[in-house]
């Protein structure tokens, strides 16, 4: 109909505009927002970055990757070994490469399998990367930790802006390729979608690994936020445990939901984590808890959930309540 | 060195019997529910905890401790599977996607058991060690609280085993992990049967960290680890077979003793990453799995 598609005219106008105000509000935000609050920012930045790139894979497909923090992690070290080497930018898609090949091997070696085998191998990938880590570093190298050359912050949160950028828009054109319905086939029915002559194995592992490039890109960008880098921070289960909640909370049938919950969530963990620690991830917990119970779609699945309840409510009112709403109100 | 190797076997196999006990709860929780339990270690971690707090406190035997610390471990297992578990599952739109988001709320879970247990006792490291009177077996030194420890995980599985393979009760939870929905025709009460599963698993983690506290150090944040182990264990021996567990307990116990002895006791997780990787790429289901 005309109206319906003079709305979603409008509707695409207005999410185009709000992106533009979003974009520039985020690239002047240091004129005005102080280096304290940059970092902030930077940091949510980063979360939206790990949310989005869990989301890409493990949404669609249902194989929870519980190792988000293992190329995370790789890209924190890339930065730390490499700083004096070579320029920022070839550090970063180093970093990515990195967290590519490691995704790779592991997604070929359990995503030919069931999915349990795949929860199972990540659950504790990121303690594999840490002893291993440790193990070069410590033993054999007879250093424990490793200094990192702080950055401008100005510079760090445009980075982290372009990594962000890229993350979403690899999001948006994987949803909409045929790669994206194939991952949403196998999520489904995975039977059934090599059926139909789906290559189920190639596309989640290259998939996953695409997914993991992201996560390394954020690592590199992070790293000079941290300043000193050991085995413990770089490979820390909090950004396995956090990048998933956000995803959840926010919604990982959309693309915004990540986005949103990354930076809900990214702003209360950089604000509130010092002060509460134990009692926010307490929290934290309890809300992955209770989103996974009580609002499977994220907070994202809430608005459709208010408006049909809002449509249902003003159906009966105007009907005086005599008779049920049809399906088409 | 080499003449440590027949000892540091013996301390593997010991040890191993532990692992396996911890990998048995888990197994039969994914076999049954099919849940992956990631709060099992947590669960192993309250089970340490309570029997260390009720050795201090009442100067309880801590084995006699495991007779309150089990049942306990049993009630949260049955209250989690009734509560949260079931309906998390009447939603899902297929047991695929039950799985996925089971995992996702043992994750919570897993978080949410953690940070409770830190705020209540802290992070630091605890040693209740019990039994520790030396013993010469084969001109070999072994501790006391090693070999009770794997006695009682022996008993532990055996009994477990004996009860699903001969009695009523068991062979309903054999068949609800087989087929549900045949087995809910055929007069089973599923959801008893599944949330009875899950207790069990709860309390066979529970009596695991009383039998580890009795030999190693303890504290609020070794649940993560220790659901590695069990995690890999499992996978090893093959997912829901009780048998399996011990012998991927027993693989893994010798070989990170080998490993802590005569090599690198950093790389123990490494080693279990490269057996599981190599046993993932030979025979997926496990040594002793169903294909």
């Amino acid at each position: 109909m005309d109206i319906t598609g003079f709305m979603s005219g409008q509707r695409k106008l207005l999410i185009a505009g709000s992106i533009v105000l979003l974009l520039v509000f985020i690239a002047t935000f240091p004129l005005y927002g102080g280096v304290y609050n940059t970092r902030v920012l930077t940091s949510m930045l980063m979360y939206v970055v790990l949310a989005v790139s869990w989301a890409m894979f493990s949404g669609p497909t249902g194989y929870m990757s519980l190792a988000p923090a293992a190329f995370f992690g790789i890209g924190i070290y890339t930065m730390a070994l490499l700083q004096n080497e070579l320029p920022f930018p070839v550090i970063i898609a180093v970093g990515g490469l990195l967290a590519f090949a490691l995704a790779l091997l592991v997604g070929l070696v359990t995503l030919r399998l069931k999915g349990i085998y795949f929860a199972i191998f990540t659950f504790g990938l990121v303690v594999f990367m840490s002893e291993m880590v440790y193990y070069v570093e410590a033993r054999l190298g007879q250093i424990r930790g490793r200094d990192v050359i702080p950055l401008d912050a100005q510079m760090l949160l445009y980075t982290m802006l372009g990594v962000a950028v890229a993350t979403l828009l690899a999001a948006y054109f994987i949803r909409r390729s045929r790669y994206g319905l194939a991952l949403l086939s196998i999520g489904a029915n995975e039977e059934a979608a090599a059926h139909m002559g789906v290559n189920t194995t190639m596309i989640k592992v290259i998939l996953f690994a695409v997914s993991a490039i992201f996560m390394g890109a954020a690592g590199v960008v992070t790293a000079p936020a941290l300043m000193w880098v050991d085995n413990r921070i770089a490979f820390s289960t909090f950004y396995s445990f956090l990048p998933i909640l956000m995803a959840v909370f926010g919604g990982m049938g959309q693309l915004h939901g990540p986005v949103i919950g990354a930076a809900v969530l990214g702003y209360l963990d950089k604000t509130l984590r010092v002060q509460l620690q134990v009692y926010f991830m307490l929290a934290f917990g309890i809300i992955l808890v209770l989103v996974i119970l009580f609002l499977p779609n994220g907070i994202v699945g809430l608005v459709p959930m208010l408006q049909e309840r809002l449509r249902r409510l003003t159906a009966r009112l105007r009907k005086g309540g005599e008779a049920e709403p049809h399906a088409n109100t | 060195m080499i003449e440590r190797i027949p000892q540091l076997i013996t301390y593997g196999i010991l040890s191993g019997g532990v692992y396996g006990l911890l990998a048995m709860g888990l197994s039969l929780q994914y076999g049954v529910c099919r849940v992956l339990n990631i709060t099992h270690g947590e669960f192993v971690m309250l089970g340490a905890m309570l029997t260390y707090a009720l050795t201090i406190s009442l100067e309880m035997n801590p084995f006699l401790a495991a007779a309150i610390t089990g049942p306990l471990m049993f009630g949260l297992g049955f209250l989690l599977q009734t509560t949260l578990f079931r309906s998390l599952k009447a939603r899902a739109p297929s047991p695929a996607a039950f799985e996925g988001s089971a995992l996702l709320l043992a994750f919570g879970l897993l978080y949410v058991i953690k940070y409770l247990a830190q705020m209540r006792w802290g992070g630091a490291s605890l040693a209740a060690y019990y039994l520790t009177d030396k013993v010469t077996f084969l001109g070999m030194t072994l501790f006391l609280n090693q070999i009770v420890a794997f006695a009682a995980a022996v008993a532990l599985g055996t009994a477990v085993y004996v009860f699903l393979t001969r009695s009523r009760l068991g062979r309903a939870i054999r068949a609800t992990a087989e087929d549900p929905a045949t087995a809910g025709l055929m007069g089973v009460n599923t959801n008893m049967i599944l949330a009875l599963s899950f207790g069990l698993g709860g309390l066979l983690a529970g009596v695991a960290g009383t039998v580890v506290s009795t030999k190693e150090t303890i504290s609020s944040g070794m649940g993560f680890n220790t659901t590695v182990i069990a995690l890999i264990v499992v996978a090893l021996g093959g997912l829901g077979s009780v048998p399996g567990s011990f012998v991927g307990g027993i693989i893994i116990g010798i070989v990170s003793m080998l490993v802590v002895g005569l090599w690198e006791p950093v790389l123990v997780v490494p080693v279990y990453y490269a057996i599981l990787m190599v046993l993932l790429l030979a025979r997926p289901a496990g040594i002793l799995g169903k294909k």
